[in-house]
C-alpha cells in the first residue's frame, strides 16, 4: 500500500497534517526567483493560518472560478474547454492581472476531446447540448434505475463497470458484456473471462478508450504547465489536490439523480441508507489516492443535495449527515484537510455542521447563500469559513456595491482569522470591474480586518 | 373517505392514497371529490412547506402521489370545463440552462392549484416562447433558470415578447436558485418567486384566484 512517508502508519493524524501541509508548502517547484518563491511560502501560510483558525498576514483571497478567465480574455467556454493555447493565455492573463492566494481550479476546464471520443451522455458541454460559451450542465436523469440498489451495495466495482458506466458512455457500453473481475482467482476460470475480449465492440471499445488517454494525457499535460506557470512565476499555491464528494451527493448528484433519490427516501429508505454506507470508503480512498500523488492536502468537496430546502433538518442529521461525517473523520484521520464547498443556502445546517466529533481546525466550510455572521460563530468557532460574495452582485452589480458587499462581511467574519475571501458560485460571469473590486477590496480591507 | 384521502396524500403515504383512491373509484364516488382532496392536500403541504415543515422532497413525493392518483381519475372525468380553469401558465427554463427540477415542481404544483400548465422544457430558445405567447394567450409566462448566464437569456426572453408586442398581455415570472428583487428587475419581468409555493402564489395573486 502506497504511504505519504516510509513511516506514515506510526504518526498521528496532527503529524500527518503537519507532514502533508510541509510537503504542500516546500514543493519541489522551479521558482522564478527567490522572491517568488517567497511569495509561494507566504501564501501557503497564508492557508495554514486560516486552517489552523489563526489570524493570517491578510485574508487570503480565493474565489471559485469556472470560465470567468476566459470571457475576461475574450475567449469562450468552447475554447476552454478545446483550445489549451487560449485556455492557457486566459488563465496566464488572469493570475497575472489579479494575483489571488490560489490558482483557479483548472480541473474545472474539462477536456472536450476526450468526451466526444467516449461519447459522453451524462454531461452537456459547449457545442454538444449547451451554447459556446456556457459551462457545462449535468443532463438529470436516473442514471441508476430504482431497482438497482442491490448491485450497487453488493459490488460497487461491478456495478460501476457493468450497469452505470455503459449508460454513462456510448463508447463503453461494451463494458457490459465484460465478466467481473472478481472472477479472476484460479487457472482454469482465467481463460474465460479474456473471452469477450475477442468480440469486435470490445475491441473497438479498447481502442477508443485509449484514443480517450492520449486526448486525456494531452489536457493534463496542458494543464500541469499551466499551474506549474502560476506557480512557479507568481508564487501562487493550487487550491487543491484531490477532490470526493458526500455519500448521499454520489448517489443524488449523477446516479440516481435529485428527483430520483427523494423518491428513494420515501420508498426504500433502508437501501439509500446501506448503498451510502458502502460509498463512504470508496469516498475516502479516492481523496487519498490522488492527495498522495499531488502531495496537496486539501481535498475539495463539492456538495448539493443536502442544501437548506433540499431536505428537513431531522433528514439532513439523520440521512445526509452521518456517511459524510464519516468521510470527512476519514480524511482527517489521513492528514487531510477537506474544503466543503456548500453551495446553495447552508442556514438551517450549521448546528449539525459544527459537530463536536471533528477536531477543531481541520477543515474549511466555504459557503455560498449563507448567513456568514451567524456561520462564523456557529462553524467559524471550530472551523475556518469562508466564500459567500455573491455570483449575482459580480455579475450584474457595479463595483461601488461589491466593494461595499466585501468591506461588510470582512468586517462580520475576518476579524480573528480563520476567513478564506471567495466567491458564493463558481464563476463564469463577471463584470471585469466587479472582480477587480473584489480583489481591491479583499486587500484593501482583508489587510487589517 | 375523501378526508382520509386528503391525509394519506398529504402525509406521503403512496400506498395508503393509492388503495383509498381505487376503492373510491370502485364505489362509484363523484371523480371530482377526489380532484378537490388532492387539491386539499397540496394546499396543507404547501402550507408545510411555508412554515418550514416540507421541503422539496416532500413536493416532489406529493406531486409524484397526485399524478399517479390523476391517472387513474382521468378515465372518470368527464373533460373539465375551461372556466375552471384558473388561467394558462406558459414555462419554461431559458435558452443555454438544461436544468429542470424547480420547473418541473412549479409545473407539477401550478398543475394541481387548477392552471393549464403548458411546459415547453429546457434550453427553450427564444423564438419558441414569443411564438407560444402568441399562440396560446398565457395569462404568465414563468421563465426559469439555475446558471447566472441565464439572467442574460431571461432578459433576451422578456425583450423579445415585448417586441413582438405581447409584453402588455402577459404576466412574466421568473425563478430560479440564483434569482433574486434584482435579478427580476434586471431581466424587466413582473415578479419573482423563491420556491415553489411563491410562484403558485405569485400566479393566484395575477388572475384574481387568491
Amino acid at each position: 500500500m502506497r504511504m505519504f512517508t516510509d513511516d506514515w502508519n506510526d504518526l498521528t493524524p496532527d503529524q500527518r497534517l503537519a507532514a502533508r501541509l510541509d510537503a504542500w508548502q516546500n514543493a519541489p517547484i522551479e521558482f522564478a526567483s527567490p522572491e517568488v518563491k517567497q511569495a509561494y511560502v507566504d501564501r501557503v501560510q497564508l492557508w495554514r493560518d486560516a486552517i489552523a483558525l489563526k489570524k493570517p498576514a491578510h485574508v487570503p483571497i480565493t474565489p471559485w472560478i469556472g470560465l470567468f478567465p476566459m470571457r475576461y480574455a475574450g475567449f469562450t467556454g468552447h475554447d476552454g474547454y478545446y483550445d489549451y493555447d487560449k485556455l492557457a493565455q486566459a488563465w496566464d492573463k488572469y493570475h497575472a492581472d489579479f494575483q489571488p492566494d490560489a490558482i483557479a481550479m483548472t480541473l474545472a476546464m474539462v477536456p472536450g476531446k476526450v468526451f466526444e471520443i467516449l461519447d459522453y451522455k451524462m454531461y452537456a458541454w459547449p457545442g454538444h447540448g449547451t451554447e459556446e460559451d456556457t459551462s457545462y450542465q449535468y443532463n438529470e436523469r436516473e442514471w441508476m434505475k430504482d431497482d438497482e440498489y442491490d448491485l450497487l451495495i453488493n459490488d460497487p466495482s461491478n456495478y460501476w463497470q457493468r450497469y452505470y458506466v455503459p449508460r454513462m458512455f456510448g463508447a463503453l457500453e461494451p463494458w457490459s458484456m465484460l465478466s467481473p473481475f472478481t472472477d479472476l482467482c484460479e487457472i482454469p476460470f482465467t481463460a474465460p473471462f479474456f473471452v469477450p475480449f475477442a468480440r469486435p465492440p470490445v475491441k473497438q471499445m479498447l481502442q477508443k478508450m485509449m484514443d480517450a488517454g492520449d486526448a486525456a494525457m494531452e489536457w493534463l499535460q496542458a494543464f500541469i504547465a499551466i499551474d506549474g506557470e502560476q506557480m512557479a512565476t507568481l508564487g501562487i499555491p493550487s487550491m487543491a489536490g484531490s477532490s470526493t464528494k458526500a455519500p448521499y451527493d454520489i448517489l443524488g448528484d449523477t446516479m440516481r439523480g435529485t428527483r430520483g433519490l427523494m423518491l428513494d427516501k420515501f420508498r426504500r429508505p433502508e437501501k439509500v441508507k446501506a448503498a451510502m454506507e458502502r460509498l463512504v470508503p470508496l469516498a475516502i480512498n479516492w481523496a487519498l489516492r490522488s492527495a498522495d500523488v499531488n502531495r496537496h492536502p486539501i481535498v475539495f468537496i463539492p456538495i448539493h443535495k443536502g442544501a437548506d430546502g433540499f431536505m428537513s433538518d431531522e433528514d439532513y442529521r439523520t440521512l445526509y449527515w452521518p456517511t459524510f461525517k464519516a468521510v470527512l473523520l476519514g480524511l482527517i484521520e489521513e492528514g487531510l484537510v477537506p474544503l466543503v464547498f456548500a453551495e446553495g443556502g447552508y442556514n438551517e445546517r450549521l448546528q449539525v455542521i459544527a459537530d463536536p466529533d471533528i477536531p477543531k481546525g481541520r477543515m474549511i466550510w466555504m459557503f455560498d447563500d449563507t448567513d456568514m455572521a451567524r456561520a462564523k460563530k456557529i462553524v467559524g468557532a471550530r472551523q475556518c469559513i469562508g466564500g459567500n460574495v455573491p455570483g449575482s452582485l459580480l455579475a450584474m452589480g457595479e463595483p461601488a456595491q461589491v466593494d461595499a458587499y466585501v468591506k461588510d462581511l470582512l468586517r462580520k467574519v475576518a476579524g480573528d482569522g480563520g476567513f478564506l475571501l471567495g466567491t458564493g458560485v463558481v464563476l463564469d460571469e463577471a463584470k471585469p470591474e466587479n472582480f477587480r473590486a473584489f480583489i481591491d477590496a479583499g486587500r484593501k480591507y482583508g489587510a487589517d480586518a | 373517505m375523501s378526508r382520509e384521502l386528503t391525509e394519506a396524500v398529504s402525509d406521503l403515504r403512496e400506498a395508503d392514497a393509492l388503495r383509498i383512491t381505487d376503492e373510491l373509484l370502485e364505489s362509484g364516488a363523484d371523480p371530482l371529490t377526489i380532484v378537490a382532496a388532492c387539491k386539499e392536500a397540496m394546499d396543507v403541504i404547501g402550507q408545510r412547506f411555508a412554515d418550514g415543515q416540507a421541503f422539496i422532497p416532500e413536493l416532489i413525493m406529493a406531486g409524484e402521489i397526485m399524478q399517479a392518483i390523476s391517472g387513474k381519475v382521468k378515465p372518470h372525468l368527464a373533460s373539465q370545463p375551461a372556466e375552471d380553469k384558473l388561467g394558462t401558465v406558459v414555462l419554461c427554463t431559458v435558452q443555454g440552462d438544461i436544468h429542470n427540477i424547480g420547473k418541473d415542481i412549479v409545473a407539477s404544483m401550478l398543475g394541481i392549484a387548477g392552471f393549464d400548465v403548458v411546459d415547453l422544457g429546457v434550453d427553450v430558445a427564444i423564438p419558441t416562447v414569443v411564438q407560444k405567447v402568441r399562440e396560446l394567450h398565457p395569462q404568465i409566462l414563468g421563465l426559469s433558470g439555475l446558471l447566472t448566464t441565464a439572467f442574460d437569456s431571461m432578459k433576451a426572453t422578456v425583450a423579445a415578447v415585448a417586441e413582438a408586442g405581447v409584453r402588455d398581455q402577459v404576466k412574466i415570472m421568473v425563478g430560479g436558485a440564483p434569482v433574486n428583487e434584482d435579478v427580476c428587475a434586471y431581466v424587466g419581468a413582473d415578479g419573482w418567486g423563491k420556491d415553489a409555493v411563491a410562484a403558485v402564489q405569485l400566479a393566484r395573486t395575477w388572475v384574481g384566484g387568491a
